[in-house]
């Protein structure tokens, strides 16, 4: 598993007064034309003071990997509602680790996802599913908490 | 050497978007990345695109990445978007539009906020331009929305710079009167299969014939790219480097989203990339903005020393009250402050 929240190292005491502006990645993957809950999240995070890189819809796994390496995210929020996760996300996963951008980036996935599946993802590598009823304030407050520290 | 250095050297491209990271939030070391990457860089073209929101920008810039991909060449591109003023986040779209290079990761596409708190926009540009020239890009477009002085110095930091305009409505037109017709080395009327292209077409001649401001403006205005091929690429190309000569700014019609007009785009930049070339103003240029970064770079690195310093004299307010109470005034406040400042230096000259 990942260790976020490394050691903090030489960060003076300046530094951490500025706060560092989050990034995150609300990616749309496959032939999943559903974007408005992603809009609303882009939204809400935009509101939280994050920059938020929208996808735009029908992203291939390897154009999420190019956005989240590009892009250094520090959060890839992948938005799936067909079910087609447990392809999906794997190839994201693997293709984070193919161009070193997995260790200090944190994976959420928002949708339906099934508790078999759930667990499946999480053992892959993702760090959090979000599903119906998640609240806006608990994804940001676990972004907060969890954003990998770098 | 850092690490990030040598990996970004070595082509590595989770450590260019790191270095560009750093640069964006001013973070620790980031200075002596900037300067182990100076030597590194010169080699690329650069492009600044600009035009008003819904112009667009993000759709022909990524029709001219895709082309200059085609050809062998590898790209960069720097997509600045605002953010709030109030909560400072953003939401930065401009890569919905990177549809023709999904997936290709010689085509590096990076969105920066314009983070307002943060300040210095375009030294931040500046830097990333030489992170991505450092990694051997061919060719770098910056690309920003047209509207104030903190675009258009973003802008200056590109060798030929597009300025892009839709048709039809006379607000944009009006937008270009607010400065930003002196900084297009190609004009581009996108969109120019809607009603009321050919007029603004029309219209951003009379402009640029009417011109009196433009330091290096030619008599004879603007010439059409379509019509009267660029006529400063064709009669000078077999003179030697004639300093004289003037450069027209080209208007080239452009349908973004079906591809059509990226070619005469494309040759529109060439045509002033040779032109550069030809009366050495790539030169005088880069002259040009290495001389506004170190003063840009001076005044902000002084700046930081005389907060500091004002700090340690038990901060700013004391001063207001002062000043409010009058008791003093501003310019004796400052003359107060910078008194050691002058001191020091005088000494220093001296001791020469």
């Amino acid at each position: 598993m990942k260790t976020h929240r490394a050691v903090r190292t030489g960060m003076s005491v300046e530094q951490e007064q500025t706060e560092r502006t989050i990034r995150c990645l609300v990616a749309k993957v496959g032939l999943d034309g559903h974007d408005r809950g992603a809009h609303v999240i882009a939204r809400a995070l935009r509101d939280a003071g994050f920059e938020v890189i929208y996808s735009g819809l029908h992203r291939a796994p390897d154009e999420v990997v190019q956005a989240a390496v590009q892009e250094d995210v520090d959060v890839v929020g992948i938005s799936i509602l067909s079910g087609a996760h447990n392809t999906l996300v794997p190839k994201i996963l693997d293709g984070l680790r193919e161009y070193d951008a997995f260790d200090d980036r944190l994976i959420l996935v928002g949708g339906i996802v099934p508790d078999d599946d759930q667990a499946e993802l999480r053992g892959q590598g993702v760090d959090e599913i979000f599903g119906p009823g998640a609240s806006m304030e608990e994804m940001i407050d676990y972004i907060h908490e969890n954003a990998p520290e770098r | 050497m850092s690490d990030l250095v040598a990996d970004l050297l070595a082509g590595k491209h989770s450590a260019l978007a790191r270095v560009i990271t750093l640069i964006e939030n001013r973070s620790s070391g980031y200075r002596e990345i900037i300067s182990d990457l100076h030597q590194h860089t010169g080699t690329a073209d650069v492009i600044g695109v600009t035009g008003s929101p819904g112009a667009g920008k993000s759709t022909l810039v990524d029709k001219v990445a895709a082309t200059y991909r085609e050809q062998g060449q590898t790209v960069g591109v720097i997509a600045i978007d605002p953010s709030s003023p109030f909560s400072g986040g953003a939401v930065l779209g401009d890569r919905i539009r990177m549809a023709s290079n999904a997936g290709d990761m010689d085509m590096f596409f990076r969105s920066m906020s314009a983070r307002g708190s943060l300040g210095g926009l375009s030294t931040a540009t500046t830097d990333a331009v030489t992170a991505l020239d450092a990694f051997g890009k061919d060719k770098i477009i910056v690309e920003t929305v047209g509207a104030g002085q903190n675009e258009v110095d973003i802008v200056r930091t590109a060798d030929t710079v597009a300025v892009l305009v839709p048709p039809g409505s006379g607000d944009d037109v009006q937008m270009l009167k607010a400065g930003i017709l002196e900084i297009g080395d190609v004009f581009v009327v996108n969109k120019a299969d809607l009603d009321g292209a050919d007029r603004t077409v029309q219209q951003l001649r009379e402009m640029l014939q009417g011109q009196s401001g433009r330091p290096d403006s030619g008599h004879h205005g603007a010439t059409e790219l379509a019509g009267d091929h660029g006529d400063a690429s064709t009669d000078a190309a077999d003179d030697e480097a004639d300093e004289s000569e003037t450069w027209n700014p080209p208007i080239v019609e452009t349908v973004a989203n079906r591809g059509e007009g990226v070619e005469d785009f494309l040759d529109a930049l060439a045509n002033h990339g040779a032109y550069l070339d030809r009366t050495g103003r790539r030169e005088g240029q880069a002259r040009e903005r290495f001389a506004a970064e170190i003063r840009t770079l001076l005044r902000e690195d002084a700046n930081e020393l005389l907060v500091d310093e004002l700090d340690r004299r038990g901060g700013i307010e004391q001063y207001v009250d002062a000043v409010i109470e009058r008791h003093t005034d501003p310019y004796t406040v400052v003359d107060e402050v910078l008194e050691p400042l002058r001191e020091c230096l005088d000494e220093r000259r001296d001791g020469n």
